[in-house]
C-alpha cells in the first residue's frame, strides 16, 4: 500500500467569526494576510517533511472557502515539484468541468510532470456543488463538461506531432500544440474521485486509480465493487493499485493522543455542512427527485454508522466517525488494526490518502502525527 | 362563467399527435406532438383567437388559473418548454435561440395566424426572441416581466442572482405576498420544481438570463407591445422594466401594485383586466 498525506490547507482561525457559512460568500476581510502567509508555509512544511519520512503527497483545490486556501492546485505542486526529491505528487484533483481553459490544465501537468522528473499523477475531479459558483460554471452540463475536458487534456498531452483542432461542445480551439510534452510515457497516471456507483462505473471502465472520500464502511465496498466489474467488463485489471481511500488518521503514544488529534483533525470533516444550503444544490447537478425531497423536507448532513444509523456531521464524535471508518486513532497498533480491518471490509485498496492535518491540530502534533505513521504504522501498511 | 373547453383544433395540423398524454405533474391533460425531432406537451383550450403562452420558469401548476382565464377570451395554447416538461432535450438543443425557434415553427406546423404572443419572465424572453425572428404570424406582444435583454452596468444585476439567494430570500424576490409554501407542494410538485430549476440553468446559466445580442434588434418586434411588470418584483425590478420599454417604441408598460415577479399568479384580476384594456385586447 502507498501513503499519502493530506492537507486542505485551511484558514481555521476565521472559523468562528464565520459561522453557519464557511464558503461562497464569505467576506475577505475575515482573512488576515500576514496570518495566512505564516500558514502557507507551515502547510508547505509539513508536505516537504514527507519526502524524507517516506509519504506521498496530495493537494487538492477550493475556491471562496476558509476551509481551504488552496485556490490554485498547481501552486503548491509547483513548490513541491521542486522542493521535494523523492516522493509521488497527487493533485486530487484539478476541477476541470470548472476550468474554462481545458488547454491550460494540459500545459500546468506537463509543466509539473516535467519539473518533478515524473512524479506526478494526475487527478481530475468534478468539484463540491459549492464549487460551481465560484467557477460560475453550469451545473446543468458540469457532467458532459467534465468528459469533454478530459478527452481534451488526454488528447493534448499525447499528441506530439504537432496542433490539432477541437470544436467541441464546451472547448473550442483551432491549434492545440502543449509544450513541453509530460516526462511520464504517454502520460500521468490518472486518478478520479467516486462517490457514487454510477460513478465508479464510468471510472472502471476507463481503468483509472478511483479514489473514494471518507465513504466509509457503508458505502465504499459498492463503489468498489462496482468498479471491478466495470473494469473487468472493458478488459482492464483491477489490482490494489485502482483502489485509494481517504480518511483521517490519528496516531498517538497513547490512545489518547492519537484520537485528540483525529478529534481535532476532525474539525474539518464537521465543516462540510457549514455551507449555506442555496450552494449545497446547484440546479442540474444532483438528480431532481433529490433537489425536490430537500425543497420539501430540509435534511442536516449525516454520515452512516456500521449499525445502519446516521450520526449529524456537524456534531459527530471520534467514536462515530472511526466506527464509520473515516477516522483511523490510537496508538499505532491501534490504527493500523482499524485500518487493516477497513481494508479487509473493501476487498482491498492500494492508496491509502490520510488528513494527518486538518481542522484544528496544530504543527507539532502534525509532525509528531505523520513522523510517528511513518516509523510505526507504514512499514505494516507497505507490506500489506 | 361557462367553463373552459379543451378543443383539439384542427387535429389533421398536428403533424404527429400521438396519444392524449398527461404529463409529469398528473394534472393536466395534454397533447403530445412532435415539432421537428423535438417532443412537445401542448395543452390548447378555449376559443377566440389565438394565443400562444410560454410560461414562466416556475410555478406552471400555480399559472394555470391564469390561463384558464385567458382561455375565455383566447384559443390558448400553452406548451411546455423542453426539459422543464421532464424530457431530456436533444443534444443539439440547448440555447434560447433553439427555443424561439422551436415556437416559431410550431406557430407554423398549426397554422395559426393573428397570434397573441404572451410569454412570462422566461417565456417573456423566448417571445421576444420570436418576435425579433419573425413576426409575421403575430398580431400582438404581451410580456409579463420578461427576461433577456442586458440593460445594466456590468458590474449591476438586472436580474437577482436567484441561485445565490437564500431559499426564504429567493421567494422574497419573487413573490410580494405569501410564496408558495414547499411543505404543501406533491412530491411530483417538488420534483418539477427542482426540474424547472435545472432548465433555467441549463439554457440560461452565463450569460445568466440573457442574450448579449438581443437589446440590438428590439425595433424588429414591430407588433403592438404590453408590458406588465409586477410593482414590487425582487428578481427584475420595475425600473427595468422602464427602462426595457423605453427601448421598444410604442409599447404600453403596466406595472401592478401588489405583486412580485408573477403577477399573473399573484394578482390575476389586475392582469386580466390590464390586458383586456391594453394592445392585446381580443
Amino acid at each position: 500500500m502507498q501513503v499519502w498525506h493530506f492537507s486542505e490547507m485551511a484558514y481555521h482561525p476565521g472559523w468562528e467569526e464565520l459561522g453557519d457559512s464557511l464558503r461562497n460568500v464569505i467576506p475577505s476581510k475575515v482573512y488576515d494576510p500576514k496570518l495566512g502567509a505564516d500558514l502557507y508555509h507551515r502547510y508547505l512544511d509539513e508536505w516537504a517533511l514527507c519526502d524524507e519520512l517516506g509519504i506521498n503527497i496530495m493537494v487538492n483545490e477550493h475556491h471562496t472557502t476558509a476551509t481551504c486556501t488552496t485556490s490554485v492546485c498547481t501552486i503548491p505542486m509547483a513548490i513541491l515539484a521542486r522542493e521535494t526529491k523523492n516522493v509521488r505528487l497527487l493533485c486530487l484533483g484539478m476541477p476541470i468541468a470548472n476550468r474554462m481553459d481545458a488547454v491550460r490544465v494540459a500545459e500546468e501537468y506537463a509543466m509539473l510532470d516535467v519539473i518533478s522528473r515524473g512524479r506526478i499523477e494526475m487527478g481530475f475531479v468534478k468539484g463540491s456543488p459549492s464549487e460551481v459558483t465560484p467557477a460560475n460554471s453550469n451545473p446543468a452540463t458540469l457532467s458532459e463538461r467534465f468528459w469533454e475536458a478530459h478527452d481534451l487534456i488526454l488528447k493534448a498531452l499525447t499528441t506530439h506531432d504537432g496542433p490539432f483542432n477541437w470544436e467541441g461542445q464546451h472547448f473550442q480551439y483551432r491549434q492545440v500544440n502543449v509544450w513541453p510534452r509530460p516526462y511520464q510515457d504517454p502520460h500521468p497516471p490518472v486518478w478520479m474521485t467516486v462517490a457514487t456507483p454510477g460513478s465508479a462505473k464510468l471510472v472502471g471502465e476507463k481503468g483509472y486509480v478511483l479514489a473514494s472520500l471518507n465513504s466509509g464502511y457503508a458505502n465504499t465496498p459498492v463503489i468498489y465493487e462496482t468498479y471491478r466489474e466495470a473494469a473487468k467488463a472493458a478488459g482492464h485489471e483491477a489490482g490494489l493499485d485502482r483502489f485509494a481511500y481517504l480518511g483521517i488518521v490519528g496516531v498517538g503514544e497513547t490512545e489518547e493522543e492519537g484520537r485528540r488529534r483525529a478529534h481535532q483533525i476532525l474539525d474539518y470533516s464537521r465543516t462540510t455542512p457549514r455551507m449555506a444550503r442555496q450552494f449545497q444544490y446547484p440546479p442540474g447537478l444532483v438528480p431532481s427527485e433529490v433537489v425536490g425531497r430537500e425543497l420539501g423536507n430540509p435534511s442536516p448532513r449525516t454520515f452512516p454508522l456500521r449499525d445502519g444509523s446516521r450520526v449529524e456531521m456537524l456534531t459527530g464524535s471520534v467514536d462515530e466517525y472511526i466506527d464509520a471508518g473515516i477516522a483511523f486513532a490510537g496508538t499505532p497498533d491501534t490504527v493500523y488494526a482499524q485500518i487493516k480491518e477497513f481494508y479487509d471490509h473493501v476487498g482491498g485498496l492500494g492508496h491509502l490518502l490520510m488528513m494527518c492535518q486538518g481542522g484544528h491540530i496544530n504543527h507539532e502534533d502534525t509532525v509528531d502525527n505523520l513522523t510517528m505513521f511513518s516509523k510505526e504504522v507504514l512499514p505494516r501498511l507497505q507490506a500489506l | 362563467m361557462p367553463l373552459p373547453t379543451v378543443l383539439n383544433r384542427d387535429i389533421s395540423k398536428l403533424v404527429a399527435v400521438n396519444q392524449q398524454a398527461t404529463d409529469y405533474e398528473g394534472q393536466y391533460s395534454m397533447d403530445q406532438m412532435t415539432v421537428g425531432s423535438v417532443t412537445l406537451d401542448l395543452e390548447v383550450q378555449g376559443s377566440g383567437p389565438p394565443l400562444l403562452y410560454l410560461h414562466a420558469e416556475h410555478y406552471r401548476h400555480l399559472q394555470q388559473p391564469f390561463i384558464d382565464r385567458l382561455a375565455e377570451s383566447w384559443t390558448v395554447h400553452t406548451p411546455r418548454h423542453p426539459g422543464f416538461d421532464g424530457r431530456t432535450p436533444p443534444g443539439d438543443f440547448r440555447r434560447i435561440d433553439d427555443l424561439a425557434y422551436l415556437y416559431l415553427d410550431l406557430m407554423a406546423q398549426l397554422d395559426l395566424d393573428g397570434v397573441t404572443l404572451a410569454g412570462a419572465s422566461f417565456g417573456g424572453w423566448i417571445a421576444l426572441e420570436m418576435a425579433v425572428r419573425s413576426a409575421s404570424r403575430l398580431s400582438a406582444l404581451a410580456l409579463i416581466t420578461p427576461l433577456g435583454v442586458r440593460l445594466g452596468a456590468r458590474d449591476e444585476r438586472d436580474f437577482a442572482d436567484l441561485f445565490a439567494l437564500p431559499e426564504a430570500e429567493r421567494e422574497r424576490a419573487l413573490f410580494a405576498g405569501t410564496p408558495p409554501d414547499f411543505a404543501t407542494f406533491s412530491e411530483d410538485q417538488l420534483t418539477a420544481t427542482a426540474h424547472d430549476r435545472q432548465y433555467v440553468a441549463y439554457y440560461a446559466w452565463k450569460p445568466y438570463l440573457y442574450n448579449p445580442s438581443l437589446a440590438r434588434w428590439l425595433h424588429r418586434a414591430t407588433v403592438p407591445t404590453h408590458l406588465i411588470w409586477g410593482g414590487e418584483d425582487g428578481f427584475v425590478s420595475p425600473d427595468y422594466g422602464r427602462k426595457l420599454a423605453a427601448r421598444m417604441p410604442g409599447a404600453k408598460l403596466d406595472v401592478i401594485l401588489g405583486a412580485g415577479h408573477y403577477p399573473q399568479i399573484e394578482r390575476l384580476d389586475d392582469t386580466m383586466a390590464a390586458l383586456r384594456a391594453g394592445p392585446c385586447a381580443p
